[in-house]
């Protein structure tokens, strides 16, 4: 999720070495060492502090990029996964507390530092790959029992591949230009013009959680662009949605419809969480107590204007379910393109009734359709969802081998042009086949 | 090594992640109702049901189906009688039968998401699923006569 900025993000930190340069921003760049600690027996730390860790690791999905996925798959929090850039790849590193490869000899101060300041215990700057700039908004205490979970887990003995960023890129000190101009330090701050409520959500999703490091673009040095909060980003060979009024989907995204997808995976006027999108929600948000759900749902239905929008919603969800069966019923259409999709979707995508039925996505209703491209389309027909991902217990199945790179761009017309109102994408094939060379071949459904 | 639940029973394969799921019921488990058509999820004969969904097991890899609940022709009813079956029987649906045992997974879905359907929702939903016979006229009555007889009322079929 994180690795496709980290290249970015260390060229800006070369400029803004240039911007900054001089002695003052030596010392700014230079950080000491913390003193090494003997590793902390596990059973020092409250039981309840662990949990609450637990929990807070969570919904900051440290395992996602501190395990490694490639190759031989590594054990959770022990590092070496691969965030692949076009100049280089960038390892994570392990955070289990092995004492020669892990933090085993972080104490609080060191690991709070890192977590605030993007510095690791030795005084090097870490690279932005590593969320700092979210993560600095946390409390004391939350980082606090998330230091506390990782102190407590098995240590495991692993190193990590070396990064293969070349020269300066892999100069570390470079980093401090760039927290220079984009890191603003600090625990998050309780905006009084709203409640609670909201506040617990932007607390959440503006820090631990870090939503707007994929759905927040990135300026030419990487960082997110002020100007444009969550107005959708491509990621990992995926595009995240916009979360703002931006969003195109015809149906407002409300607090109960993010509510629905980030606890249970799956939004009812919207679709399921699939690719980069799944393990955030079936590996993190759904370890969370249900009211720190519902407090991120209220913060993004507001940050989308959810309640301006929503007077629209019954009409379009009308519009948008009379498209359903559209060609699909009799008299059989003689399109070719209408004859596919009733081949190779309609039977699990169809919808005749006035709201979708659980189960059966609609896609007239799913971003995959309304975004600027087709990118989250091609990705799901490609792979399919499996029943961990998505709604849980259910099925994609993957048409990587059943329909090739002209099949999917008329998937792609044909949908866009009849359950859609927006102007038809353009290089459709060319753009099947991009997606298609970022994936690993799935099964081979040759005859027996 | 995946596992899931197959009509009612645990079931644990290790056959390689991508193997499709088609491959696993028919020759690992040995449960050949389902039968292999197009081998693209075009047509409909492997349908099962994964998750209560009626699925196209010849183009979802194993490894999707971890944990699962699945469901073939043959655990859709313990003795062969679901309403849906009792209707093709009545109304002897089947001609060359290749088809058959998706035609029926298909439709038992179909009835779980729309109990009374409509010509609308049986063409919508039934689709995709393709018999060569041209039974399309007898699969859709017994479509309604399962319908009917699931809602307690009697059919001339």
């Amino acid at each position: 999720m994180i690795g496709r900025t980290a290249i970015l993000r260390l060229a800006a930190g070369a400029v803004g070495l240039g911007a900054v340069a001089g002695a003052g921003f030596l010392a700014y760049a230079l950080h000491p060492a913390i003193a090494p600690i003997a590793p902390p027996a596990a059973t020092s730390f409250p039981a309840e502090s662990v949990e609450r860790g637990r929990v807070l690791a969570a919904g900051g999905y440290c395992a996602e990029c501190h395990t490694r996925r490639d190759g031989q798959p590594g054990i959770p929090l022990a590092g070496d996964y691969a965030m692949a850039t076009p100049f280089g790849t960038i390892y994570s590193s392990n955070i289990t507390p092995d004492a020669q490869t892990g933090i085993g000899r972080w104490s609080l101060e060191a690991f709070t530092r890192a977590m605030r300041y993007g510095v690791s215990r030795d005084g090097a700057n870490l690279f932005p790959a590593f969320p700092f700039d979210h993560f600095t908004h946390m409390t004391d205490g939350d980082i606090a029992d998330v230091y506390a979970y990782l102190m407590a887990q098995k240590p495991v003995h692993s190193v990590k591949r070396e990064n293969t960023l070349p020269f300066p890129f892999s100069m570390r000190i470079l980093q401090a230009g760039w927290k220079l101009m984009f890191l603003h330090p600090g625990a998050y701050q309780n905006d009084p013009a709203h409640d609670a409520q909201w506040n617990r959500g932007a607390y959440l999703a503006e820090g631990l959680s870090h939503c707007s490091a994929c759905h927040t673009p990135r300026n030419a040095m990487g960082a997110e662009k002020a100007s444009a909060p969550y107005d959708g980003a491509p990621v990992d060979n995926w595009i995240a949605p916009p979360l703002n009024a931006t969003n195109p989907t015809p149906v407002t995204w409300t607090e109960d419809e993010f509510f629905q997808y980030l606890r249970y995976g799956v939004a009812p006027l919207h679709g399921s969480a699939a690719g980069p999108m799944s393990p955030v929600v079936h590996g993190g948000l759904s370890e969370m107590p249900e009211a720190d759900v519902h407090a991120i749902a209220h913060y993004l239905a507001n940050i989308d204007h959810a309640d301006a929008r929503q007077p629209g919603d019954a009409r379009h969800l009308t519009a948008a379910m009379a498209t359903s069966t559209r060609d699909l019923t009799t008299p059989q259409t003689a399109d070719p393109d209408a004859r596919l999709y009733q081949a190779a979707c309609s039977a699990c995508h169809a919808n005749t009734g006035v709201r979708p039925v659980l189960g059966r996505p609609e896609l007239a209703l799913n971003n995959a359709l309304w975004l600027s491209e087709p990118t989250n389309l091609y990705q799901v027909i490609l792979r399919g969802i499996g029943t961990e991902e998505g709604q849980p217990g259910i099925t994609m199945p993957s048409f990587y081998h059943a329909l090739t790179d002209a099949d999917l761009a008329r998937l792609a017309a044909y949908l866009r042009r009849t359950r859609t109102t927006l102007p038809p994408w353009t290089d459709l094939e060319k753009k099947a086949a991009a997606v298609r060379a970022t994936l690993p071949a799935p099964p081979v459904a040759a005859s027996h | 090594m995946t596992s899931f639940r197959l009509n009612g029973h645990d079931i644990s394969v290790d056959v390689p992640d991508d193997t499709p799921l088609l491959w696993v019921i028919r020759d690992e488990i040995g449960l050949t109702g389902t039968k292999f058509g197009c081998g693209i999820g075009m047509c409909g004969a492997c349908t099962v049901h994964v998750g209560g969904r009626a699925t196209r097991s010849c183009i979802t890899p194993v490894s999707a189906v971890q944990g699962a609940e699945i469901t073939t022709i043959e655990g859709l009813d313990p003795a062969g009688n679901h309403p849906v079956q009792e209707a093709w029987k009545d109304l002897q649906v089947p001609q060359c039968g290749y088809c058959q045992s998706g035609q029926i997974m298909q439709a038992a879905s179909l009835l779980h998401d729309y109990p009374q359907p409509t010509d609308e929702d049986i063409d919508a939903v039934m689709g995709g699923s393709l018999c060569r016979c041209m039974t399309y006229i007898r699969i859709r009555d017994a479509i309604k006569k399962a319908a009917a007889a699931t809602r307690g009322e009697p059919s001339n079929g």
